[in-house]
Formats: C-alpha cells, sequence, structure tokens
C-alpha cells in the first residue's frame, strides 16, 4: 500500500494545475426532437424517461451545472440552431470553452438531414477549437433490434469519417455511442464523455486499481450518486450487466435511505423530493442543514455476487462488485475504503 | 401434503384496461416497461400460482374484447363465474365509454350474486398516470361512488383503489386483494407484532417473496417518525421488485439488503421459504455497548453469518432474532387453511 500513497501526491501535482478556470462546458446540440432535452431532464433532473413526451420544444439555450468530481455545465442548443448562418460570437466563445461536443441523432428517423447538419457543425467547431471532442449519440436505440442498432452505428460512422476526410480532416477527436433514455445507455455515453475531461481521471483509475487488488474487490466504480455518472472505474473489464447492477443500486440504496429519513422539521414532510440531497455529507458549513452520516449499504445475491455501496464526498459514492469467497479481506476492504475516501478528500481540496 | 387451497381471482374489465400488463408486473417479472408489447389476450388466460406455501391463486385473465365478454355472460356463464373468491374490476380512467364499463361490471355482479355471493369485490380505476394530479382524487371518488351504489344493490361492498402500472399504487391494491384471501394474516400479524416487541426494532415488513407484496408490518409506537410516507410499504415493494430484475439480467436472485442510512438502518432478508423480512432501526445517537458480548460470542457462528458488512453487534442481535422467529412463521406458513 506504500505506493498508493504516491499516487495521492501525483495526482496532487496533477491538480494543482487546473486552479482557477472557468467551468468546463460540455455541448449538446442535434435538430429537433432529436432528444436533447429529454437526456438532460432524465440524467439531471430526475425525470421519467416515459414522461419526455411531454416536453416542449426547446427554442433558447439551456444550461444545467452539475457538480462530478470537478463541476460541469451542459449547454444544450436548440434545434435549428444554424452554425453556418447566424454565426455569432456567443456560439463562438461557447466552442472555445466546450471540452466536448454532444452531437444527437435520432436513429428512429431518417438521419441524412442530421449528418449533414453534424458535418457542418463539426467543420466549425474544429476550425474554433480544434482540441473540441465530437461525442456523437446515436440516440433512441431502444426500438431497434441489436442488430439495427450495429448496422446504424457502422452506416454512421462510416458516412461521418468518409465526408470529413474528403475534406481533409483526418484528426477530429470523435466518437460515436448507442444511447437511450430507457436504459443505462446514456449513462454510460454521458460518463465517458465527462471522463475525457476529467484532469485527476488517471489519479482516480489508479486509486481504483490500488483499492481492487489489495482488497479482493472485482470491479469499483466511483459514481456521482445524482445523475449516476460514473467519474471513474479501476481498469479491469467492464461489462454492461455488471454496470448496470451497480447504477440500480444506487437507486435502491437513495429511494430506501430517503423513505426512512427522520424529518425533525415536520413542515416539509409532504413535499417528497427525491435525491435533491446528496450534496456533500460533511457540509456543515451550510449552516441549518444538519450533519447525516455517510450511508453505506450492501447487497448479496444468489450467485455469491455482492455489491457494497459507500458513499464518498461530495455526492460520489463507491460502489464495487466482490465475490462471497473474499470475505476473509473484509476488514481489509474497509481499509482500503476508507484510504480511499482519504484520498479523494485531498484531491477534492485541490481541485 | 394435505390438499392446498385455491382461490379463484377473475380479472375483468375492457380491452385494453391493462389486465394482463398488471398482472404481468405483479406475478411474472415484467416491468411496467414491458407491458407495451403485451398483445390483447385471447379468451381467458388462467395463471395458478403457488402462493405462501399451501396456496394457490387461480388467475382467470378474462380478454375483455366485445366477442369473449358476450360468451362470459351467456355460454361460459356458469364456468366463468363460480366458485369465484373475489372480483378485480378493471376501469380505465382514460375510458370513451365508461357508462357500458359499468354495466359490465354491473352484469358481473349479478351474475356473481347468482354464482358466488360470498365473493370479494374490488374496482381497480387504472391508467391514473393519465390523469393529471390535482384531479385524480376526484375522478377516482366519483366513479367509486356509482360503482358503491351499484354494488349495494346486489349486497356486495365494492373496495376501490386507484392504480398505475408506473407507481406502487398497484401493488397497494394488490398486497390488499392478496391479503383479503389470505385466512392467517392475523396470526402473521400477531407474530410480527411480536417479534418487533422483542428485538426492539422500530418497524418490521412481512413481504411475500416472489411478488413481494406486503403481508404484513408493525411500527413500534416509539419509533421516531416514519408515519410522514404512509406509502413506504408498497413503494419498498416497487422499489425491491425492480432491483430483483436487474438481479434476473446477471442471472441471478436478490437475496439480501443491509442499509446503513443517514438516519435508519435497515436490513432485509428472508424469513421462509416463501417471505421476507425488513427491520429497520433508527440510527442511536449514543452507541450502546450492551449486550454486544453476548452477540459477538456465538451468535455469528450460529448463524453462518456471511454477511461482510454486519459488523455492528446490533446487526447481529437483529439476525438472531429473526433466525429464532423463522421457526415460528414456517409454522405459519404450513398451517392448515381449510382448519
Ligand atoms: N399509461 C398507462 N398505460 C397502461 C397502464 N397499464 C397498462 N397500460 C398499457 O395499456 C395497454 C393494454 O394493456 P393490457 O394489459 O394488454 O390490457 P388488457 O386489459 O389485458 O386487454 P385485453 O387482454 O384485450 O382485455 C398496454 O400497452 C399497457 O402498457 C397504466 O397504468 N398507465
Ligand atoms: N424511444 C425513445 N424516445 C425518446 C428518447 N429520448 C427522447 N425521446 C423522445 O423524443 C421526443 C423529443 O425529445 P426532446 O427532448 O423534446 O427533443 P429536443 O428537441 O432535441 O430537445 C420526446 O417525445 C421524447 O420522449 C429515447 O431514448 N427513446
Ligand atoms: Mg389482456
Amino acid at each position: 500500500m506504500a505506493d498508493s500513497r504516491g499516487m495521492v501526491s501525483e495526482a496532487l501535482t496533477i491538480s494543482s494545475h487546473r486552479q482557477g478556470q472557468p467551468i468546463p462546458k460540455i455541448l449538446l446540440m442535434g435538430l429537433r426532437r432529436c432528444g436533447k432535452s429529454s437526456i438532460c431532464q432524465v440524467m439531471f433532473h430526475n425525470m421519467q424517461p416515459l414522461d419526455t413526451l411531454y416536453i416542449e420544444s426547446t427554442s433558447r439555450p439551456a444550461a444545467t451545472v452539475f457538480s462530478s468530481f470537478i463541476d460541469f455545465e451542459v449547454v444544450e442548443l436548440p434545434g435549428q440552431t444554424n452554425v453556418t448562418d447566424g454565426w455569432n460570437d456567443d456560439i463562438e466563445k461557447l466552442f472555445i470553452e466546450s471540452g466536448a461536443l454532444i452531437y444527437v441523432i435520432d436513429s428512429q428517423d431518417e438521419y441524412i438531414n442530421s449528418l449533414a447538419n453534424l458535418h457542418s457543425i463539426i467543420i466549425h467547431a474544429v476550425q474554433i477549437n480544434p482540441q473540441i471532442n465530437i461525442e456523437v449519440f446515436i440516440h433512441k436505440v431502444d426500438d431497434l433490434s441489436e442488430d439495427f442498432r450495429l448496422d446504424a452505428q457502422r452506416d454512421i460512422t462510416q458516412r461521418v469519417t468518409d465526408e470529413l476526410l474528403d475534406d481533409g480532416l483526418l484528426n477530429v477527436p470523435l466518437s460515436f455511442h448507442l444511447t437511450s433514455i430507457f436504459d443505462h445507455s446514456v449513462y454510460e455515453a454521458f460518463s465517458r464523455v465527462v471522463q475525457k475531461k476529467l484532469p485527476q481521471l488517471a489519479t482516480l483509475e489508479n486509486l481504483l486499481n490500488v483499492v481492487c487488488q489489495h482488497s479482493g474487490i472485482e470491479k469499483a466504480f466511483l459514481f456521482d450518486i445524482k445523475s449516476k455518472i460514473f467519474v471513474a472505474t479501476d481498469s479491469s473489464p467492464m461489462d454492461v450487466p455488471t454496470y448496470e447492477i451497480c447504477t440500480d443500486f444506487i437507486d435502491i440504496t437513495v429511494d430506501m435511505n430517503s423513505l426512512y429519513k427522520i424529518d425533525s422539521q415536520d413542515q416539509n414532510a409532504g413535499a417528497k423530493n427525491t435525491g435533491d440531497d446528496y450534496e456533500p455529507y460533511s457540509s456543515g458549513q451550510e449552516g441549518g442543514k444538519k450533519e447525516s452520516k455517510p450511508i453505506g449499504s450492501t447487497t448479496r445475491l444468489s450467485n455469491g455476487l455482492i455489491v457494497h455501496l459507500q458513499q464518498m464526498v461530495k455526492g460520489l459514492a463507491l460502489v464495487c462488485l466482490m465475490r462471497k469467497e473474499s470475505m476473509p479481506k473484509i476488514a481489509l476492504v474497509e481499509y482500503n475504503i476508507e484510504f480511499f475516501r482519504n484520498a479523494l478528500e485531498q484531491l477534492q481540496q485541490l481541485a | 401434503m394435505a390438499g392446498t387451497a385455491r382461490r379463484k381471482l377473475l380479472l375483468m374489465g375492457r380491452s385494453g384496461s391493462g389486465k394482463s400488463s398488471m398482472r404481468s408486473i405483479i406475478f411474472s417479472n415484467y416491468s411496467a416497461f414491458d407491458t407495451r408489447r403485451l398483445g390483447a389476450t385471447i379468451d381467458v388466460e388462467h395463471q395458478n400460482l403457488r402462493f405462501l406455501g399451501n396456496m394457490t391463486l387461480s388467475l382467470w385473465d378474462c380478454g375483455g374484447q366485445d366477442a369473449y365478454m358476450d360468451n362470459y355472460f351467456s355460454s361460459q356463464r356458469d364456468n366463468i363465474f363460480q366458485m369465484v373468491e373475489a372480483l378485480i374490476f378493471v376501469f380505465d380512467v382514460e375510458s370513451k365509454e365508461l357508462r357500458k364499463d359499468i354495466e359490465t361490471f354491473v352484469l358481473c355482479l349479478r351474475n356473481l350474486y347468482e354464482f358466488s355471493p360470498s365473493a370479494r369485490i374490488f374496482a381497480l380505476v387504472h391508467k391514473m398516470d393519465l390523469v393529471v394530479v390535482e384531479k385524480r382524487q376526484d375522478v377516482y371518488r366519483a366513479l367509486m361512488h356509482s360503482l358503491e351504489d351499484t354494488s349495494a344493490m346486489f349486497s356486495f361492498k365494492v373496495q376501490g383503489f386507484a392504480t398505475t402500472i408506473w407507481d406502487e399504487s398497484l401493488y397497494k391494491a394488490w398486497s390488499n386483494i392478496v391479503c383479503s384471501l389470505i385466512p392467517n394474516v392475523g396470526i402473521y400479524q400477531k407474530h410480527l407484532q411480536t417479534f418487533a416487541e422483542i428485538s426492539e426494532v422500530d418497524e418490521v415488513i412481512l413481504f411475500e417473496k416472489t411478488t413481494f407484496l406486503v403481508l404484513s408490518h408493525v411500527t413500534s409506537s416509539k419509533s421516531p417518525g416514519f408515519e410522514s410516507d404512509s406509502t413506504r410499504f408498497e413503494k419498498i415493494s416497487n422499489i425491491i421488485k425492480q432491483f430483483k430484475q436487474s438481479c434476473n439480467k446477471l442471472r441471478s436472485q436478490f437475496q439480501s439488503l443491509s442499509l446503513r442510512g443517514s438516519d435508519c438502518s435497515a436490513y432485509l432478508d428472508s424469513m421462509t421459504a416463501s417471505t421476507m423480512i425488513m427491520v429497520v432501526m433508527a440510527n442511536k445517537l449514543v452507541t450502546t455497548g450492551t449486550g454486544s458480548e453476548e452477540a459477538e460470542s456465538g451468535v455469528v457462528d450460529l448463524l453462518e453469518n456471511d454477511d461482510p458488512f454486519s459488523g455492528e453487534a446490533e446487526n447481529n442481535i437483529i439476525l438472531a432474532n429473526i433466525k429464532i422467529a423463522r421457526k415460528m412463521f414456517e409454522k405459519i406458513e404450513h398451517m392448515s387453511l381449510d382448519g
């Protein structure tokens, strides 16, 4: 465990370079009705996927700030934004400040139009900010069969890269994700987008690797509880069902905990706002709010799998998977998780 | 084994009202989302379910298209309406022909009056999610008012529920329906009460294992104000049922949960072969040392306790108590239902 101490100090030096910068932005673009607002509402405002049917069309840019390990601002641009004509300084400034541009394509619709739109956006975006990551969400794939999804992804990837090639643009940082708000795919895709922009990612991954190696944990994720974005995971391979069980376990932990919250002031008993109170549990400064215990929970499955959740600093939770067989190392697991928490706290103070 | 008690439940209502959806969610592990794939039910679909050891629920899901309906009230009349333990009539709140639905309901009552006069009558005012929140209560009250009057004419007492597959209201309705058919419910309640008193916990809830319907619950008079959410029991059903589906995706089954929450600790585990128990304790401000010594000596081994995170002595006492109570509850589960 001595070497992992070294990693913390390494992280400290990395993160100290990041002080005093503006909140990094993530741009969300796409044609009308492609699902941009739905993604924002479901991920950051606890909306049920089906309720998105009633969302009104977006006509002006909307911004949501969310704090995971560091703060991000997600800016949604309305579908009719025309980057070629109505080009203005504001959008230029946005492109400069944005680390990533998510472009949403409605896979259930004819996507030829959106590909043309995407193409012109990429051309402009990389001119202004060559560093910007272009993240294409091939969205609403819930109604497509597995085969169709892969076909759509292959086809879209091909068309987009071919066209960029024709323009002589070879090194655009471009990724494609299949997403739907009805399952975990949009969370996973968003997590990947955020992670690329996290300067502390390598440090966090290293810390998680150390924790896993030394305590018989199979897989560990560091999640942002509220958005269920995972900020980092250890470097062991990740499969979707494992990831899904972890996000679902966050849900049930949060839901069960809010059912058994004891209201000291009974007045606001009726107002059931769930999820809004996963701010830093140690926020003693925010006078008035009582200090509550960090949440922890554990579930056992019939195949010997154990999922363990431990709330960390700043609305983050460590969720790890282990086997019944690794039981003897439990004291170690708890010790290492505590160690991880301390490391996080140090990182956080510098972020 | 002595003969099992069979309870016949009739599911009636217009086509598309949501009968098969709710049946699939409660008894066949569908998610609310999955129900979009259900086709119209052809004639009557029978589903027999083991419930609590020695009871069989026989669900008659009666397809609601007019052609089938006409049959139920003519040629199939005695077959359908004989030996009915409960009628569950589903009303679609969005129905354009509410009058016709009520007429069908009355026809059901008339036939039950003749063939199964002791049947229990449940009316579910369903798809409530489609009504704006402020109007839900009014819509529900208005319909129930007319149903109560008509039921009284056949000397039936109708029990109503406002439901939707999109929240826990479905679990509340079905817990009530199923519990009304279990003669032992009072005995479960009594023993759960004793359990809560002896183990000095703040709340205990007993669930059926596969459906996660609430069988019984006890809240200590000393409980520190859980009352704020009176729907918490069916909410737990809903939450755990969804989690069970995630576990199924891993081709595994949910076994237990222990939560160390911000204000309370909760522990959920198997009680008997067909029940699960959840125990809730408020977090103590000062940790008490008493009792931990006995608990730590032996009890852990005795339980073959392999929950790695039940470090707290208090948890171990609870586990020991559950273990002791298990025998008692197994006995109730196997008691003859006909006696
Ligand atoms: N919005 C909403 N839709 C629901 C609800 N319950 C069921 N549905 C939908 O209603 C449709 C019809 O449901 P079914 O369960 O097949 O209806 P049914 O009563 O069995 O119909 P028949 O078998 O023809 O008698 C499905 O697409 C369900 O998803 C609900 O509570 N709210
Ligand atoms: N099937 C499906 N529909 C979606 C998904 N995401 C959004 N939608 C629907 O697409 C429609 C348009 O979404 P909206 O967010 O308003 O699009 P915007 O104009 O890009 O902001 C809504 O009716 C959503 O319910 C998805 O993942 N799958
Ligand atoms: Mg049906």
